[in-house]
């Protein structure tokens, strides 16, 4: 297309040019520069990346206000989860004391990070908010056991979810005063 | 002094002159991965420590964060690992190569003068230097060039073709530069041999030439082609054609691992350790402190000293611009390395030798 290419004039370099020396000693000017310019590395170990919101870690599991498992082992996330990672063991709770009004509970929930591939859909999936994909981004271990979070661990990693729903306290006092609306 | 007291004396000098020299070079690789980190924005080594020295409160913390216990982690690690050779490899002077690189520049640090004591008695002065010989630079040139067989040989004997391409280009290089390299000194030395003197080629006569003005201020032409021509029989960037990595994976060192390719890399780096003592004592006025300041110190071992610090300190300064020019220029490509040396800086020295002998020529009819 004539007209729109501007073929730029290159003009013959100078003897100074030609002898590249002023080029050197501005490089040289430039990498001296940066010799006290602030460094840029972060030292991993002792200075973590920042995490931003709704990232993506290892998933937990969270307990309630009262400290019972949020979990009601209704197994939604076994079996949405897509690469099979998540196994549940259902079980029966005590029908009396502090356990009395929630459902259901976990007998064993195993999480196995070595299939887990943090795509969050078991948190997504959840009804009772009760699986977390949380903080922790480094896991490392020297077997395989070692990879498949059971209860204990999920809990412990997970801690308590300081929600206002109060959902076992409602149906408590739902089943103790009756129900306002009826 | 009976003879084998002094044989032990000299003994003892030569082998504190390894262990100096051996010590700048195994710093100057820190230092190299020090700055090179620097340049480009990182911290380079900093968790390299020793039990009790890096326990010292501050001290400790301080030294580790300079990487000053790395030299010592990376010369334990080539020594203790797994040697393998190459079953394609020409066992005799596979195992040779190392050695004879090796070799030339622990042998050229002997006619390398490094200070000057002063008897405060007679006022005597005798350089320190370990063979104080009448051929010095000539001596120094000879055997500094030997280094390339061992590079050639290395390359050579790995029967690799990334290998022997490092090696020919190391070849082609340490001829094309030797000339440039010679043909700068060659004025430095007419002017320090003024009719009559009886110097020589000895490093010693140069340094004391340079009590009142140092070469590189009167002679910045024939310093700047000596100075290019160092860096390139040194093999350092810009023209580290022998083992430019991205086009011939390492180079000549491709075959070699753990302590063998320790002794390669020791070698390069007393290279450079040598080749900025040399520049210091021909161009930047050896020991003498500063131009026109002729070795202020006072007489006897302080002084010898001192004296010694100067020059050491002015080698480390060299060093690091050695490191610097490495960080800032890109490599050369190996036809412009060719056309540099023999189209371009060639004829400069030779202008150069023959402005000098015309100058030389007339200052002698007329004031002679």
């Amino acid at each position: 297309m004539p007209g729109k290419t501007k073929v730029l004039e290159r003009k013959p370099l100078s003897l100074a040019e030609r002898t590249y020396l002023p080029q050197i000693a501005t490089g040289l000017k430039t990498t001296l520069s940066n010799l006290f310019e602030k460094k840029v590395t972060r030292e991993y170990p002792e200075q973590p990346p920042p995490i931003p919101d709704g990232y993506r870690g290892v998933p937990t599991l969270v307990k309630d206000p009262n400290g019972r498992e949020k979990c009601v082992s209704c197994q939604l996330c076994e079996f949405v989860c897509p690469p099979k990672a998540i196994r549940i063991s259902p079980g029966e709770l005590d029908e009396t004391g502090e356990t009395a009004h929630v459902e259901k509970g976990p007998e064993e929930f195993e999480i196995n990070m070595l299939r887990c591939i943090y795509c969050g859909l078991c948190q997504e999936v959840c009804p009772e908010e009760a699986i977390w994909l949380q903080n922790v981004y480094s896991l490392s271990g020297y077997t395989r056991e070692e990879f498949v979070n059971n209860k204990e661990k999920l809990y412990e990693m997970g801690g308590t979810l300081p929600d206002s729903h109060f959902k076992w306290d409602k149906k408590k006092s739902a089943e103790n005063e009756g129900n306002p609306h009826h | 002094m009976e003879l084998w007291q002094e044989i032990l004396l000299k003994t003892g000098f030569a082998l504190g002159v390894i262990s100096v020299v051996m010590g700048i070079a195994a710093y100057s690789v820190l230092a190299e991965r020090k700055v090179s980190s620097w340049i480009q924005g990182r911290v380079g080594p900093n968790r390299t420590t020793l039990p009790i020295i890096g326990a010292i409160p501050f001290i400790g913390p301080f030294l580790t964060r300079l990487g000053l216990f790395q030299p010592m982690a990376d010369g334990l690690k080539f020594l203790f690992k797994e040697e393998p050779v190459p079953g394609h490899v020409n066992k005799l002077y596979y195992n040779l190569a190392p050695v004879v690189a090796m070799v030339p520049a622990l042998t050229t640090m002997v006619i390398l003068p490094f200070g000057q004591i002063k008897d405060s008695a007679t006022g005597v002065v005798t350089p320190l230097i370990l063979a104080n010989v009448d051929v010095g630079v000539l001596f120094l040139f000879a055997v500094s060039s030997l280094g390339v067989y061992g590079i050639v040989l290395g390359a050579w004997a790995s029967n690799n073709k990334y290998s022997f391409m490092g090696g020919i280009r190391s070849s082609a290089q340490m001829i094309s530069y030797e000339l440039t390299l010679g043909l700068a000194v060659l004025p430095v030395l007419m002017w320090a041999n003024p009719p009559g003197s009886e110097g020589g080629l000895s490093l010693v006569n140069v340094v004391n030439a340079q009590g009142t003005l140092w070469t590189a201020i009167w002679q910045p032409i024939s310093a700047l082609l000596f100075l290019v021509a160092i860096f390139a029989e040194t093999n350092r960037a810009p023209f580290d054609m022998p083992e430019s990595e991205t086009d011939l994976v390492g180079g000549f060192h491709t075959e070699y691992g753990a302590f063998k390719f320790g002794m390669f890399f020791v070698a390069e780096y007393a290279h450079i350790v040598i080749g900025s003592a040399v520049f210091v004592l021909l161009f930047l006025g050896g020991w003498h402190i500063f131009p026109g300041v002729a070795d202020p110190w006072p007489a006897g071992y302080i002084g010898a000293v001192l004296s010694t610090a100067t020059f050491l300190g002015k080698t480390c300064c060299l060093i690091f611009f050695f490191i610097w020019i490495r960080w800032t220029l890109p490599r050369f490509r190996y036809d412009q390395v060719m056309h540099l040396g023999w189209v371009i800086l060639l004829p400069i020295a030779i202008a150069n030798l023959i402005l000098n002998i015309a100058i030389i020529a007339v200052w002698d009819k007329f004031n002679g």
